[in-house]
């Protein structure tokens, strides 16, 4: 029931925030403080890998509306990439998919 | 006529980090009563998201949330409870539902939509909030069958089980 976050570096601009464990209501405030100042560099992309999380609920769900939010605001961009099947689901029953880009190409490792 | 059921219940405080003890304590429970493990993943959130409303919005300072669990042989009923300040359960209905892609981004909510998966993930949700708020959230067993099994034969797994 942990949470895990690294930042890379890609480039002045290109920031991947690597999220590993589960995201709760716990948990989702320690996404929230290492991904909003991520969002909030002007004209920053910033791609969240999800890889390494295997269980997400609406806490965390919120934690990228925020983002997205502050993605907007700042004239930056947000990518999520990584879900698994069961991540990607709560994503596409809220209807959160329409609004935040999501990657399909790494879909296959779920399966 | 139906079995007397397996009872649990637990108490917990209302605080974040209890919300994963919650919900892996369902997720053992549905685990051992053989719930597929997309059922599974689906109870683990509901009765995360319930118990998140209760830490969020229940209390002024501190309390417990309640979670109780009736095990029957084709349905699981868990109810998470509080006894904190119930809320209006008429504002809830009109904020259930997805998120809607047309609205700009600014007025998208971060919050809100726990209930709305509760609803979407259970076979059955009740709401009812006199002292503090109660959701009672039901989950059939192999849901195909209890729906409309065509052809009947499927009693052979649960039915017949001595009684």
């Amino acid at each position: 029931m942990n949470l895990s976050t690294e930042v890379i570096e890609k480039s002045d601009k290109k920031k991947i925030l690597k999220v590993a464990g589960e995201v709760d209501a716990y948990t989702a405030p320690e996404l929230k403080a290492n991904l909003n100042p991520l969002t909030e560099e002007e004209g920053a992309e910033v791609v969240v890998d999800l890889t390494e999380v295997s269980y997400i609920d609406s806490t965390g769900l919120g934690i990228f509306i925020g983002a997205l939010k502050s993605a907007e605001n700042h004239d930056a961009t947000l990518r999520l990439t990584g879900l698994n099947e069961r991540v990607k689901r709560l994503f596409t029953i809220t209807g959160l998919d329409e609004v935040i880009t999501i990657d399909d190409e790494n879909t296959e490792e779920a399966k | 006529m139906e079995r007397q059921s397996d009872y649990l219940e637990m108490t917990l405080p209302a605080k974040p980090q209890y919300v994963g003890i919650a919900r892996l304590t369902v997720s053992g429970l549905a685990n051992r009563l053989g719930f597929s493990y997309d059922d599974i993943e689906d109870i683990k959130i509901a009765i995360a998201e319930a118990c998140t409303n209760v830490v969020n919005h229940a209390y002024e300072e501190t309390g417990n949330m309640h979670l109780s669990c009736n095990v029957f042989e084709d349905r699981v009923e868990m109810v998470v409870a509080d006894t904190g300040q119930s809320f209006v359960l008429e504002e809830l209905d009109q904020n259930l539902g997805p998120v809607d892609s047309r609205k700009p981004i600014d007025e998208l909510k971060e919050g809100g939509l726990g209930l709305f998966l509760i609803d979407t993930l259970m076979d059955k949700v009740e709401i009812s909030g006199e002292n503090g708020v109660a959701i009672s959230m039901t989950k059939f067993l192999q849901r195909d069958e209890v729906e409309n099994n065509v052809d009947g034969v499927s009693t052979e797994t649960n039915a017949q089980e001595q009684k």
